[in-house]
């Protein structure tokens, strides 16, 4: 299990699934924060990986 | 009368739970932070209990099973140090992992930061979540 990508959208769904859950009250709520809060880490993370790739460090 | 009626109201309201006494909340704040999700559990938040129950101790073995390292209180390193702290809110996991003599690290594995990564996130999000059980307990949500 070495695949950064399925690590990140591992690490994304677990950690998006507590906050959204811990912030918010009803199941529609929560999974709106939820499905959010997963989009924008794998977005950031997908953007960041590319926007970072030309570096040489 | 009136007067009467507005203070008595006043203190009703101010008035914390019936349940919120300080060695309750203490013994509620430990039970929470031994068991993930079991301060929600008791206060009859179960889905929410269950969640933090399946999703805290989820993360922290598959960071153990990433090769991720259980850092030692060794403040001469100041991160390390942090790393340990954050792990410790874990609770009964990183008290198993710790016994059991697991979470060496193996910083050669391609995995190693990941593995720390889920570990003290872990850590942390259990803390957030028994501030959350402390918040309910005082009746503030």
């Amino acid at each position: 299990m070495t695949d950064h990508f399925l690590l990140l959208t591992l690490f994304a769904l677990f950690v998006s699934l507590v906050f959204a859950v811990l912030l918010r009250d009803t199941p529609r709520e929560q999974l709106r924060l939820g499905g959010m809060m997963f989009g924008g880490f794998l977005t950031a993370g997908f953007v960041l990986g590319w926007v970072m790739f030309p570096m040489p460090f | 009368m009136m007067l009467h009626s507005m203070a008595t109201k006043s203190t009703t309201a101010d008035r914390a739970p019936a349940s919120a006494e300080p060695g309750w909340l203490v013994l509620l704040c430990v039970t929470a932070w031994l068991v993930p999700g079991a301060g929600h559990l008791w206060q009859g938040r179960r889905q929410k209990g269950i969640v933090f129950l399946c999703a805290i101790p989820v993360m922290f073995v598959l960071g153990l099973a990433l090769h991720g390292t259980i850092f030692p209180f060794q403040f001469s390193e100041p991160l390390s140090g942090l790393a340990a702290i954050a792990e410790f809110g874990t609770g009964l996991p990183w008290l198993f992992a710790r016994v059991m003599d697991a979470g060496s690290g193996t910083v050669t594995s391609p995995t190693w930061e990941y593995g720390n990564t889920f570990m003290i996130v872990a850590g942390l999000l259990n803390a957030l979540i028994v501030l959350d059980a402390f918040d309910i307990g005082r009746g503030r949500k």
